[in-house]
C-alpha cells in the first residue's frame, strides 16, 4: 500500500510544475445552453484548443467473484500534461503498452479518467455530460489503426460515414445526407460512385481513407490518429500521409498522432511527445526531441530504429536496452525507466523526476532545452542526421 | 570501385559443401492457388540463390509472394488449394519438389528451419515452451523426455532468456514479446539447421525489442554460419542486416542487388518509388513521394509488366512485354556483380 500512497501523492502535484503547458483560462458555464455555446467557439490559430492535465486512468485488478476486491491497479495512464494548439499535430511515440492508445481514449471520453482533467477550450471535459459533452464528442474524432475491423462489413460505405449524421442531425439534414457522403468520399479520393459499395471490396489504404472521411463527416476540430498507417502496406503510407496532411490544411485541423514508426511521425508532427510507462518522457519540437534528445529513453529509442542505409550501419551507435517494458501493474519506484536505464544512481530509485526543463540548460537558447523528465539529463545526437 | 570490394566481404560458403553448389537455390518458381475466383498466380518464376553464412533479404509488400516462396520451399503450403505448376527448389543441388514426404521431413526442421512472425499464435497456448522446444530433439533426434527438457534449457539460455531454468515449464502466454520470438528462435535453431527462412520476425515487436532481436539473429548466424533468408517490407531492417535483397513484386523478383548498391542506385522504377516514399528529414513539411495506385489483384495481374499501371516510366511495350531480369552494367558495359533489373528501362531508371 504504501507504493500505491507515493504514486497518489505523485499524481497531487500542482498542474504549474510543467512550466511550458500554458495556463488554462477556465470556462464555468452555469448552463448546458452556455457549454454548448463555448464549446462552439472558435479558436485562433496558435491557441491552446486541448490541454491536458495531470490526467489518469488506472484500471483496477480484481479479485474473487461474487464479492469482488480490488488487489491493486494497471497504471495505464500516470499523471499525463501536455497542450494541444490549434492547427498543429502533435505526435506521441511510445512502445507499445506505454498508454499512448489509452490517453486516445480518454480524450475521446470513451473511458472515464480515474483523475486528472482535460480542457477543450477552457472546459473540463471529463466532467460534462449531457448535451455539451455530446458537442465535445462531434468536435474531437477519431482515426483508428486497423482499417479491417474498424469498419462494420454489414454496412455500405455509405451507411459508415453516414452514420455520424444519424447521432448529429444538426450538421446534415436527412434529404442531404447522400451528397455530403459522395463530397466526403471526393474529398479523401475515393470515387463517389462507390458510395453502396461494402468494405471488403476495398484494399487496406482505400479503407483507412473510409476511416478518415467518418473522422471528417461532422467537421471536427481536432482528430485523433492512433496509428493510421502502422496496418498498411509501405507503399500506400505515403498516400495516406499525404492525405492526412492535405485534409490539416484544408479544413484547418489539429491531429493528435499516435505512432511507432519514428519517420512517419517526425514527417508530420511540429511537436513530439515521447511516453514510457504511464509518463510523457520528453516532449518538445520535432527538432528538439530528434537531434537534441536529452532523456535517456527517447535515446535508446531513436538509436534503436533501423535506418534505410546500408553506409550507415558500421557507423552507428546503437543504444540496445536489455530486458522489456516493466508491468504497468506494479512499475518500478521513482523513475520508471530506472531498470533498463544505463546511467541509473540511487537518486533514480528514491525520486520520481519531473517533466520539466532540467536545471542545467534552463534559460539557455540551446535546442536542449526542453521538457525531459530524467534526473541527469544530458544531450545526445544519436541520429546523426 | 569500392562498393563492389564491401560486397566480396560476404563470408565464403561453408567448406565441405558439394563443391561450390549453393546453399539453396530457387529456378523458376511458379506458385497459384485455385480458387472459386479463378487461379491466383502468388509467384511467377522466383530465382534466387542462398550460400552458407549469407544473409538475403526478401523485400516486398503483402500479397507480392514473398511468404508463399518461403513456405514453397518449407514444404508446408496448402496444397490444394496451392499448386507448384513448375519449378525447382535445389538444396545442395537436389531438388526438393521430387522428394518424399519422408525424405522433406528429414530436412524441414533439422536442415532448414523457419522462424513466424507472429510467435503468440505460432506458439501452442496449452503445451508449455519447454516441451514444445523438447520436440524437435525427441523427433529428430529420439532423445527422452527428459533430455530433451535440459536441451531446451541449454537453448533457452543461448537465446539469453533469464532464468531458463525455472521458466522452461512456463507457458506462451506467460512470457512478452520479444521473449515469445526468442523462444522461436531457439525453437529454429535447435538441431542448428544450415539455413533459417524468417518471415517477418520482427515486425509484431517494438522497436527497441526488434533491436535485441535481431543482434542475437545475426549473432547466431555468425556463429553457426547458417544462410538466411530474411523476408520483410521494412527499408530500415535490410540495410542493417542483408548481404543481398531480392525485391518482389506481385509474384516476380523485379529487382535483385547487393545492399550497398540497391540504396546507393536503384535500377527499376518500383524500388526507386519504395526508397523515395520514406520521409526525410530535408522533406519536412513537403509533401512525401508516393506510389501512386494499388498493388495488383493476384486474380488478374497487370499485362506486361506488372507494376506498369503504377509506374511513372510506363510505355507502350511495358503494357505488352513481360520484361525480363536483366543484368544491369555500368554505363561502359562493365557488368554489375549480383545485380538484376526486370524493367525494360533499367539503363535510364539507374543511369539517370
Amino acid at each position: 500500500m504504501a507504493e500505491l500512497k507515493k504514486d497518489d501523492k505523485a499524481v497531487d502535484q500542482p498542474a504549474d510544475a510543467t512550466p511550458n503547458t500554458t495556463e488554462v483560462e477556465k470556462v464555468d458555464a452555469a448552463t448546458a445552453e452556455e457549454a454548448v455555446a463555448a464549446i462552439e467557439a472558435p479558436v485562433e490559430r496558435g491557441e491552446p484548443i486541448l490541454q491536458v492535465r495531470n490526467l489518469v486512468k488506472h484500471f483496477p485488478l480484481t479479485q474473487g467473484i461474487l464479492f469482488k476486491k480490488q488487489v491493486g491497479a494497471v497504471k495505464a495512464v500516470d499523471g499525463v500534461s501536455f497542450d494541444l494548439y490549434q492547427g498543429e499535430t502533435l505526435g506521441i511515440v511510445g512502445e507499445s503498452g506505454c498508454g499512448k492508445s489509452t490517453v486516445a481514449k480518454l480524450l475521446m471520453t470513451l473511458e472515464r479518467a480515474t483523475a486528472g482533467e482535460v480542457f477543450y477550450k477552457g472546459q473540463d471535459i471529463t466532467k460534462l455530460s449531457g448535451r455539451a459533452l455530446k458537442a465535445v464528442r462531434r468536435n474531437i474524432q477519431m482515426v483508428f489503426q486497423d482499417p479491417y475491423t474498424s469498419l462494420n462489413p454489414r454496412m455500405t460505405v455509405g451507411d459508415i460515414i453516414g452514420e455520424p449524421f444519424e447521432i448529429h442531425p444538426e450538421v446534415a439534414p436527412k434529404g442531404d445526407r447522400r451528397r455530403k457522403v459522395q463530397d466526403l468520399l471526393d474529398v479523401v479520393g475515393l470515387n463517389p460512385e462507390y458510395i453502396n459499395r461494402y468494405p471488403h471490396q476495398f484494399s487496406g489504404g482505400q479503407r483507412q481513407r473510409i476511416g478518415i472521411a467518418r473522422g471528417l463527416a461532422l467537421n471536427p476540430e481536432i482528430i485523433i490518429c492512433d496509428e493510421p498507417v502502422s496496418a498498411l502496406d509501405v507503399s500506400v503510407q505515403a498516400q495516406v500521409v499525404n492525405l492526412m496532411e492535405k485534409l490539416q490544411d484544408e479544413f484547418n485541423l489539429s491531429y493528435i498522432f499516435i505512432a511507432h514508426d519514428l519517420s512517419i511521425v517526425r514527417h508530420i508532427s511540429d511537436r513530439v511527445g515521447v511516453m514510457y510507462l504511464g509518463k510523457m518522457a520528453e516532449i518538445g519540437t520535432d527538432s528538439e526531441i530528434y537531434d537534441h534528445p536529452t532523456h535517456p529513453y527517447t535515446q535508446a529509442l531513436l538509436s534503436a530504429v533501423p535506418v534505410p542505409d546500408p553506409d550507415a550501419r558500421d557507423r552507428r551507435e546503437r543504444i540496445i536496452l536489455t530486458g522489456d517494458v516493466p508491468s504497468p501493474a506494479n512499475p518500478p519506484s521513482g523513475c520508471r525507466f530506472r531498470t533498463r536505464c544505463w546511467k541509473a544512481q540511487p537518486k533514480c530509485a528514491e525520486e520520481m523526476p519531473l517533466l520539466a526543463v532540467p536545471e542545467r540548460f534552463k534559460g539557455s537558447d540551446s535546442p536542449a532545452a526542453h521538457e525531459s523528465a530524467c534526473h541527469f539529463a544530458e544531450e545526445k545526437d544519436v541520429v546523426h542526421a | 570501385m569500392t562498393t563492389i570490394e564491401k560486397t566480396d566481404s560476404v563470408p565464403a560458403p561453408r567448406a565441405g559443401g558439394k563443391g561450390g553448389t549453393p546453399l539453396l537455390q530457387v529456378r523458376d518458381l511458379h506458385v497459384e492457388f485455385h480458387t472459386r475466383d479463378g487461379v491466383a498466380k502468388a509467384v511467377n518464376g522466383v530465382n534466387y540463390t542462398v550460400n552458407a553464412g549469407e544473409t538475403l533479404a526478401v523485400l516486398g509488400e503483402s500479397g507480392s509472394g514473398k511468404s508463399v516462396t518461403a513456405q514453397a520451399i518449407m514444404g508446408i503450403l496448402d496444397m490444394p488449394p496451392g499448386k507448384i505448376p513448375q519449378g525447382e527448389i535445389l538444396f545442395h543441388g537436389e531438388d526438393m519438389l521430387k522428394m518424399s514426404g519422408e525424405q522433406r521431413r528429414k530436412i524441414r526442421g533439422r536442415k532448414i528451419a523457419m522462424i513466424f512472425q507472429d510467435a503468440l499464435s505460432s506458439l501452442n497456448p496449452v503445451l508449455s515452451v519447454g516441451y514444445q522446444l523438447g520436440e524437435m530433439f525427441r523427433v529428430h533426434q529420439g532423445l527422452s523426455k527428459k533430455e530433451a527438457k535440459l536441451k531446451a534449457i541449454e537453448l533457452m539460455d543461448r537465446v539469453r532468456i533469464p532464468a531458463a531454468k525455472d521458466r522452461v515449464s512456463d507457458y506462451p502466454h506467460q512470457f512478452s514479446g520479444g521473449m515469445r520470438q526468442r523462444i522461436m528462435i531457439a525453437m529454429a535453431l535447435a538441431l542448428e539447421p544450415e539455413l533459417i527462412i524468417a518471415d517477418e520476425p520482427t515486425t509484431a515487436l517494438d522497436v527497441t525489442v526488434q533491436a535485441q532481436v535481431m543482434d542475437l539473429l545475426a549473432e547466431l548466424q555468425r556463429e553457426y554460419n547458417m544462410g538466411l533468408i530474411l523476408i520483410t517490407h521494412d527499408l530500415g531492417v535490410v540495410a542493417d542486416v542483408a548481404d543481398k535483397i531480392a525485391v518482389m513484386y506481385a509474384g516476380r523478383i523485379v529487382e535483385t542487388a547487393p545492399v550497398h548498391e540497391l540504396y546507393k542506385r536503384p535500377a527499376h522504377p518500383y524500388t526507386r518509388g519504395l526508397l523515395d516514399s520514406i520521409p526525410r528529414l530535408d522533406q519536412k513539411g513537403q509533401e512525401l513521394f508516393a506510389i501512386k495506385g494499388l498493388p495488383p489483384n493476384l486474380l488478374k495481374i497487370p499485362t506486361g509488366c506488372a507494376f506498369n499501371p503504377r509506374c511513372p516510366k510506363a510505355q507502350d511495350i511495358c503494357r505488352t512485354d513481360v520484361p525480363a531480369l536483366h543484368t544491369v552494367t555500368e554505363q561502359d558495359g562493365a557488368e554489375l556483380p549480383g545485380r538484376g533489373s526486370a524493367c525494360h528501362f533499367w539503363k535510364e531508371t539507374i543511369h539517370g
